[in-house]
């Protein structure tokens, strides 16, 4: 745009984005400011907004009587574990389908989007079964894989998109040179997709982090990640909102950190592309 | 390039993603297939014998099929109108020009990272909770009786949980569609003359029209087995039993096995259904 | 050393044939040239010889042995790419020690040997910086000095100056013919520019649609074309081809004459014309000329103190000694 936009324009634009921004962000910045009340000052009618005596027992309630650690290191190993193992298996798969591309690549990668679209529900009790009887049932093992593969087509798709950004003749260059299969992914094509991969490992944590069907159906007391421990808060006892804040805060603030990195990947990773 | 050494090796490793994801899409496929075509009781007796097609009939036959419908369509419908449309106009406010641009995409995106157990949570009792929520504090403070959300207005409770979740996903795709909208085509129609309103509708919608379908496909996916706001909320009382939790229902709960996997065979042929108008979207992409 | 045979080979992608049945004998120590049109298949044929593509069938040897399924790195050549393919995260040193370090060479020679290639190829002071932070100019010579260390059989090279600009495109094909006379190893260039060819090479091969038209020196080709396709694609500005009543005249199809093998002359000739644009450059002036039965415009390479205008008639004489005739078939009759 070659006009000059009028100071005055963007106060009113940034007023009104400003003012919608904040709404849309006031449940989380109320839970986070809830989190540091008394049980008594967090249901104060008139709300208490920033005035009030600043507390950790909210937390220290948490972490200790509900062995908050361990929910919180499920849902590390889940997400971490399952998105590691995706991108092991995705690596190779991405990169036949980017540099060794055949007629029946698009059709191959479209079917294994597809299978991302498989309504959880209708497998429920198969997977259940499977889990019993393989005896993975409220294990971290179990979830790890079926996260990985519900996860798998999504990081196959963004690994091939990045592989794709990588010029062919620099590989080709590299056979040349005497780079064996395993020596061209180690020494080049890895160190040059390196953001790609953060990007990818990124995005699919955060999605693992918050999946919420197999998450609660698949654990009880052992494997429970934060998704379950959060819900057992949907029948509690006596006050709870600021102890609901203390663990929701402790739930949330990393995957909102981590999310602020991956926007980018976000639009073309959950969109397969669609949408640039 | 391609050679017959890499073309094989090419083979060898996209192997292991393609057997692990027909199997995790065969196997259980396949079991609950099997698993409808029968009377299946584990907790009442156990196999039972072939059904035929008997829990097909009786899964949309039952009294709750309907409403589950319903309940479905509503929620769908409503987090889509809700999240498209306020997602076109959060996204045109945010590529104007301003100040701390990059703060406010942060405060509008953050919902979609939160977990949807805590959303549900927080919603229901820090805003919804009709003695110590934020609104009934609210309503009290203009004399009106505070609205018993999820039970009174259930399905729209859950809908602006759902649609709260939802709007940073359909606002960030659509602020960059708009975003790869040619500025010149703007400023040649306002040199034709075009008002804003008819700018918008004859150049900004068409262009963004690919987007918006994009993100109804993919939302519509999703919403369709939307479980944690809805098992964390209502249980899925008061009419907010979508078709995917009726189906959990069936299996876990009462556990009949043979009614649920039926009723998700109706679940994933909808999905499929939605899938391929998805999947011709993106493959028209990939050829690009 | 560098001896590579192509006995009947073909390549076809799928159902398209791109190179039909090809023999091609390149000698040790020879300066080749892979010259033609876009898409004639030089580069592709590069890159049979280099191994980064399967042949379709037939037969390659390097100094003797069958070659034909033995992968690139396996062949004892190196290979310098249009885009330099240098790697983005290694510096220029780690660049050249690639392919010293795959073949396991331990690290002592290796650095004599990047030592002596930067030397002669001036990157003493990059060693340490990255292709990012390089010219064009410099990026390639990493490129070569990637590929000397390896000492090949040969050197393949395909199309390395076309991202260059102008000026540091004539100097670096000075470089490389010096640095074929030094190391007087077997060098494959392929190139669209038939400047390029002609300065540079040993022997050329003219390709078109992936069959070989003609294999010769520059010279034999300058003045023995055999074709009307490597009559027309050798020698700039483009020999004239000319049909109907002028080449009757000399018993054949077509009769061809080089623009710098014809007199000019404002009084008198064997043919007459009309300028149409005259191009000054100083040094010579290309006169193109309008009215001349079976071939318009003609074009002619005078002198630069020539001086037409649009409009002006002028005479042509062709030398004699210069007309090339050419069959019904487009081939060479002598």
């Amino acid at each position: 745009m070659a006009r000059a936009v009028t100071n005055q324009r963007k106060a009113i634009n940034t007023l009104a984005a400003w003012a919608v921004g904040l709404l849309i962000f006031f449940p989380i910045l109320w839970t986070i400011l809830t989190s540091f009340k008394t049980e008594a000052t967090a249901i104060a009618d008139p709300p208490v907004f920033l005035a009030f005596d600043w507390t950790l027992e909210n937390y220290e309630a948490v972490m200790e009587r509900s062995n908050y650690a361990r929910f919180l290191w499920n849902s590390i190993i889940i997400a971490g574990g399952s998105t590691i193992l995706g991108i092991i298996i995705a690596v190779p798969a991405a990169w036949s389908m980017a540099f060794v591309p055949s007629k029946r690549t698009k059709d191959i990668l479209l079917w294994m989007l597809s299978t991302k679209m498989l309504p959880a529900v209708g497998v429920l009790y198969p997977i259940y079964l499977i889990f019993i009887n393989l005896g993975i049932l409220d294990t971290r093992i179990g979830l790890v894989i079926v996260l990985m593969l519900i996860n798998l087509p999504i990081i196959v798709w963004m690994l091939y998109t990045y592989f794709k950004e990588i010029p062919v003749d620099i590989l080709e260059a590299g056979r040349m040179d005497g780079a064996s299969l395993k020596s061209e992914i180690i020494y080049i094509l890895t160190p040059m997709a390196v953001p790609g991969i953060a990007s990818t490992l990124l995005l699919n944590f955060i999605l693992a982090w918050n999946e919420a069907f197999w998450t609660l159906n698949l654990t009880a007391a052992k494997a429970a990640p934060l998704t379950a421990f959060i819900a057992s808060y949907s029948s509690p006892e006596g006050l709870f909102y600021a102890k609901l804040s203390a663990a929701s805060t402790m739930a949330i603030a990393p995957i909102l950190i981590l999310g602020w990195f991956s926007q980018k990947q976000l639009v073309s990773g959950l969109t397969f592309g669609a949408v640039k | 390039m391609a050679t017959q050494h890499s073309r094989s090796a090419a083979r060898f490793m996209m192997a292991p993603a393609v057997v692990l994801l027909l199997g995790w899409m065969l196997v259980p496929l396949l079991m609950t297939l099997y698993f409808s075509f029968k009377t299946y009781l584990p907790l009442r007796g156990g196999d039972l014998g072939w059904a035929g097609f008997d829990n097909y009939v009786r899964f949309v036959s039952s009294s709750a099929f309907w409403p589950s419908i319903q309940a479905t369509l509503i929620i769908v419908g409503g987090a889509l109108i809700i999240t498209v449309g306020f997602g076109i106009l959060l996204g045109i406010l945010l590529n104007q020009p301003m100040w701390g641009q990059g703060v406010v995409r942060i405060l509008v995106i953050a919902p979609f990272f939160v977990m949807p157990t805590v959303s549900a949570l927080v919603w229901k009792n820090m805003f919804m909770d009709p003695t110590n929520g934020l609104l009934a504090h609210l309503w009290r403070f203009f004399g009106a009786d505070p609205v018993v959300w999820l039970s009174d207005a259930s399905l729209f409770s859950i809908i602006l949980i759902v649609s709260w979740q939802w709007l940073p996903f359909a606002t960030l795709i659509l602020l960059t569609a708009i975003q790869s909208l040619d500025g010149e085509q703007l400023e040649a129609s306002e040199m034709d003359g075009a008002p804003v309103l008819k700018r918008f509708w004859y150049i900004v919608l068409p262009h963004l029209s690919r987007a918006i379908t994009i993100v109804i496909l993919i939302e519509t996916i999703f919403l369709l087995s939307i479980f944690a706001e809805i098992l964390v909320t209502t249980g899925g009382a008061f009419g907010t039993r979508t078709l995917t939790y009726l189906i959990f229902q069936r299996v876990l709960e009462s556990q009949n096995v043979g009614l649920g996997s039926a009723g998700g065979v109706y679940a994933i042929i909808l999905a499929n259904i939605v899938a391929i108008f998805l999947m011709r979207i993106v493959g028209k992409n990939l050829d690009a | 050393m560098g001896q590579i045979n192509l006995t009947q080979v073909t390549k076809s992608f799928g159902d398209v044939n791109v190179i039909p049945p090809l023999d091609l004998n390149i000698n040790e120590g020879e300066f080749t040239v892979f010259v033609g049109p876009s898409g004639c298949g030089k580069s592709t044929l590069l890159r049979l010889i280099a191994g980064l593509e399967d042949i379709t069938s037939g037969k390659i040897t390097i100094d003797g042995q069958d070659a034909t399924n033995l992968p690139p790195s396996k062949r004892g050549l190196a290979m310098v790419f249009q885009s330099y393919a240098l790697y983005p995260h290694m510096s220029v040193r780690k660049n050249i020690a690639f392919p010293m370090k795959m073949a396991g060479m331990d690290e002592a020679e290796q650095n004599r040997r990047i030592e002596a290639a930067a030397k002669a190829l001036n990157l003493t002071d990059y060693l340490d910086r990255r292709p990012g932070q390089l010219s064009g100019g410099q990026r390639q010579r990493v490129a070569i000095g990637r590929a000397i260390v390896r000492e090949p059989s040969a050197f393949l090279f395909d199309e390395p100056l076309s991202n260059l600009d102008a000026a540091l495109r004539v100097g670096m094909r000075l470089e490389i013919s010096e640095m074929h006379k030094r190391l007087e190893t077997t060098m494959i260039y392929v190139t669209h520019d038939q400047v390029e060819a002609m300065t540079m090479a040993d022997k050329i091969v003219v390709l078109q649609a992936g069959v070989i038209e003609q294999v010769g020196s520059p010279l034999e080709l300058y003045r023995a074309p055999r074709n009307k396709f490597v009559a027309g694609f050798i020698g700039s500005p483009k020999m004239n081809l000319i049909e109907g009543q002028l080449a009757s005249e000399h018993n054949v199809h077509t009769i061809g004459i080089r623009p710098e093998h014809i007199d000019v002359s404002t009084s008198d000739g064997a043919w007459k014309g009309t300028v149409g644009v005259a191009e000054h450059l100083g040094s010579d002036t290309f006169i193109h000329i309008h009215g001349i039965p079976g071939c318009d415009p003609l074009t002619v390479r005078a002198g630069g103190e020539v001086d037409v205008r649009h409009g002006d008639t002028v005479y042509l004489t062709p030398q004699a000694q210069h007309i090339h005739k050419f069959g019904v078939d487009g081939l060479r009759v002598d």
